[in-house]
């Protein structure tokens, strides 16, 4: 422990990061927990395990894990393209991965309804095929995806420029293939930041409202998301209801969260 | 190519590689991109520019601005510190702390917004003393900025963790062997070696912030011309069938992303920084 | 603390002459935009004062939501009057007998719920006893998230509840068969429009009376309005915030205001705008929009909008009872 604090500034930034992460976070969940406290064990009992409710969580962390893994996979290959190779329309391509976080979710979902919709520009096809794309919780899939892709594409970028070739070089001068390096030298490096990009799209997922709503259908027991629980039973004046939802979600949230950070720190001590 | 043939697949795993990347994210974001575009235009460029040009829309362009730019400065501030906090100490509760930090990604927007509402609304926490002392905080400018620093709260932070745990504190703790300060070691020893990610953070941040459609929705009160911004007023627009003109306004949101691509070149083309040969 | 105190001190002090803040609901925006210029116009006209007329759109719930969290309306003109109920209950920002303060119920306008059908009406729809039949595709809102949804719910209620002789086994059945027809619940009403009008979505589409007129005149050619049998009188209140009008000092002005809207001129905007007016004159010069309908009053038939909200779209209601939730 002594060892580490040879470092400077654990103090200050010890002392900044806890108030600024109290005033903005800390504070305000824990009037949304006293809210739901309002309500007793029985109360939350009831609220939690509706059928609704149930087919919804189901729903919504289903579709994040999904949307959320299938990110990560086609996150690792979109960032290595745009680190590693050099093709006209790249810096375009490498523009455009922010889209996501820049269009309001409202705007995302009403567009990717246009899209996916049975008269819309892909939904057509599919639609010939079969496939029911918007309106179903294939829908709610796509809207997610969309949401959390830029999360793996922006927190791997940084690490894999700054990831020397030194280490593939001497691996390549032992005589080790390209698959080999790969997986051997390459990919371990980047599984901590892999790690948060899954994390940080699959969070990012659960709570996602304003584009799912346009494209989901909003089905009871078929097509609804949690949020949108949320939302209803404040439409009729229920604060302590809706505060009972989301600190069910948070707290699934966080545990979710606080073991792959857990996995994530054993992951990257082990590299060392 | 400056990158020596035994680092790099072979030509057909190459384009292979490029053309699922290609494909995917033609798929995923050209193809609404395109969309967003192609409504935009469909009156013609008159009323794209009119829709750009209306009252409504400058004064939400400004509050979009001016929230953003209270906003993404300090949570640039406490992303710094918390990375430097988290990569460089060792400490009880700090995988607790980093999952704190990610908490707000996993809250939904619409809670986002009400916990603000829970604390300063007329009936929470505070709002009996806020009335008392008329400020208001829901439903003006500064509820609209706290929950936009709510909703981007990690963004800063998580870009720079992953980066500084790869890279390790070796040459820091040199640094301090050297006799080094610590503000003399965050600007010439972590800050180089952070910039690209903090930079890729702050524009992040930023183009979430400018964004931010329901959280800032809860707290905005929708008054038109005062509390209504860029994402609110593109949704007001929608519902006044006005499908051009909020598409045009959505497109401003979009012109983001390209700006801050031309930001980052800029400022790689500036400083000679060039990710083929970083080492 | 400091800098956010700054911040809404200088915004609280920007305050103009004469100011009124309006907060409405969604499908109104047409309507008042047209109403705040032709009441300022008369208010210059009387008071030599300019007059600026805000305006805050959104779901009415969560209008009436932010109003009780403290948005300073002056003015509220919402959809149900079980939304304004809820401000004077929860809030206190106005007595409770509000709906007595002004004429007809506190209403100005009203309006119905009617069907909307793809031109030429391939599927034939007549009256709610064909959105049951198996291949009609209903579009409506979620009741549970928006006010123009629970009309159309209730109207179907109120049906059913004539055919079957009041048996509620068999009305909660047919109100399961027509549930089952709809593809899509969109969280409002103009989010339904865009699901019927743009995505092809749905055969019938469960509208606002003003609403329909609307769609033909922004997808003209492609809609058709259809009057069932039987339907259900929207009442959309108006009312003055009074806790919030004295803090201003806007109480005459909100009065005036809402005065206004029982005007010969403003009725004339509202049939224009295809809300039915309560003036004679003015409804027999727009009549060719506004066919008879048989309408039920949620008064009459659900007994308040308290008790309709209880019964059937709160936890356990009767909607949810019709989903299979407990």
């Amino acid at each position: 422990m002594s060892k580490r604090r040879v470092i400077p500034g654990f103090g200050l930034s010890m002392g900044f990061s806890i108030t600024y992460l109290s005033l903005i976070i800390l504070i305000p969940l824990v009037a949304l927990f006293l809210k739901a406290a309002t309500l007793g064990p029985a109360e939350w009992w009831f609220i939690l395990t509706s059928p609704r409710m149930i087919a919804a969580a189901k729903l919504t962390f289903g579709a994040s894990a999904a949307a959320a893994l299938v990110s990560t996979v086609f996150g690792l290959l979109v960032t290595w393209v745009l680190v590693r190779y050099r093709f006209p329309g790249r810096r375009l391509l490498d523009a455009m991965v922010d889209l996501p976080f820049a269009l309001p979710t409202a705007v995302a979902g009403i567009t990717l309804t246009a899209i996916y919709a049975p008269n819309g520009w892909l939904g057509e096809t599919l639609a010939k095929w079969g496939i029911e794309a918007a309106y179903s919780p294939l829908g709610v899939f796509i809207a997610l995806t969309f949401i959390g892709f830029p999360f793996v594409v922006r927190t791997l970028q940084p690490v894999m420029e700054d990831f020397g070739s030194e280490c593939e070089e001497a691996a390549a001068t032992l005589g080790a293939g390209r698959w080999v390096i790969f997986r051997r030298v390459i990919f371990p490096m980047f599984i901590p930041a892999l790690i948060t990009g899954f994390t940080l799209a699959f969070a990012r997922a659960i709570g996602e409202y304003g584009s799912v709503i346009f494209i989901s259908g909003n089905l009871p027991m078929q097509t609804e998301i949690l949020p949108l629980l949320i939302v209803s039973q404040l439409e009729q004046f229920k604060y302590e209801a809706a505060a009972v939802i989301a600190a069910g979600m948070l707290i699934v949230s966080f545990v979710l969260l606080f073991l792959i950070n857990l996995l994530q720190r054993r992951l990257s001590w082990q590299n060392r | 190519m400056s990158r020596s043939t035994v680092t790099t697949e072979s030509a057909p795993v190459r384009l292979l590689l490029i053309g699922t990347a290609v494909a995917f994210l033609s798929l995923f974001l050209l193809l609404p991109l395109a969309a967003v575009f192609v409504e935009a235009f469909r009156k013609g460029w008159e009323v794209f520019l009119a829709s750009l040009h209306e009252e409504a829309a400058l004064d939400a362009i400004k509050l979009t601005l001016l929230a953003a730019g209270i906003s993404v400065p300090l949570n640039t501030l406490f992303g710094v510190s918390a990375a430097w906090l988290v990569t460089k100490f060792k400490f009880r509760g700090r995988s607790l702390l980093v999952s704190l930090i990610d908490l707000p990604f996993a809250v939904s927007p619409v809670i986002a917004g009400l916990v603000w509402v829970l604390l300063f609304g007329a009936k929470g926490w505070f709002g009996h003393w806020l009335a008392e002392h008329d400020i208001k905080i829901i439903f003006a400018l500064p509820g609209i900025v706290i929950a936009t620093v709510f909703v981007t709260f990690p963004f800063v932070a998580r870009e720079l963790i992953p980066l500084m745990e790869t890279q390790g504190s070796d040459q820091e703790e040199a640094a301090v062997t050297l006799g080094a300060n610590g503000w003399h070691i965050f600007w010439r020893v972590t800050l180089p070696n952070i910039k690209w990610g903090l930079l890729y953070g702050v524009l992040l941040c930023n183009a979430r912030a400018m964004g931010e459609f329901g959280a800032v929705s809860v707290v905005s009160g929708h008054i038109s011309g005062e509390t209504n911004t860029l994402p609110l007023h593109v949704e007001v627009l929608y519902n006044e069938y006005q499908f051009s003109a909020a598409f045009a306004c959505a497109t401003l949101l979009a012109f983001l992303a390209l700006i801050t691509l031309s930001l980052k070149t800029a400022v790689e083309h500036f400083t000679g920084h060039s990710s083929q040969n970083n080492h | 603390m400091k800098l956010i105190a700054l911040l809404s001190f200088l915004l609280a002090t920007s305050v103009f002459a004469d100011e009124l803040l309006n907060v409405s609901y969604d499908p109104t925006r047409e309507f008042y935009q047209e109403i705040n210029s032709a009441f300022a116009k008369q208010w210059k006209q009387q008071t030599g004062k300019s007059l600026t007329v805000k305006q805050s759109h959104g779901g009415s719930g969560k209008q009436a939501r932010s109003v009780i969290d403290g948005l300073s309306a002056d003015v509220v003109t919402l959809a149900l009057s079980g939304d304004i109920d809820s401000i004077a209950k929860q809030a206190n920002l106005l007595p409770k007998d509000w709906q007595t303060k002004l004429p007809d119920n506190s209403s100005p306008y009203t309006s119905t719920i009617v069907f909307v059908v793809r031109k030429g009406n391939p599927k034939g729809i007549k009256d709610w006893g064909d959105l049951v039949r198996p291949g009609v595709k209903v579009i409506t809102p979620n009741p549970k998230t928006s006010g123009g949804a629970r009309w159309n719910y209730l109207a179907a209620w109120a049906y059913a509840d004539r055919k079957f002789g009041g048996d509620e086994a068999k009305v909660k059945q047919f109100i399961g068969a027509l549930l089952k027809n709809v593809p899509v619940l969109d969280t409002g009403a103009r989010g339904s429009t865009t699901t019927f009008a743009q995505r092809g979505i749905g055969d019938v589409f469960l509208s606002w009376e003003n609403e329909a007129h609307l769609i033909e005149k922004e997808f003209p050619g492609k809609t058709q309005i259809i009057i069932p049998s039987i339907s259900i009188l929207a009442e959309p209140p108006v009312a003055v915030v009074e806790k919030n009008a004295k803090k201003h000092g806007t109480e005459e002005l909100a009065k005036a205001y809402l005065s206004y809207l029982y005007s010969a001129e403003a009725q004339d905007i509202a049939g224009k705008n295809f809300y039915r007016p309560r003036d004679a004159k003015a409804l027999a010069k727009w009549s060719k929009n506004f066919p008879a309908i048989n309408l039920v009053t949620i008064d009459k038939d659900f007994g308040g909008w308290t008790k309709a909200q209880k019964t059937h779209f709160d936890d356990g209601g009767t909607f949810d009872q019709v989903y299979g939730n407990r």
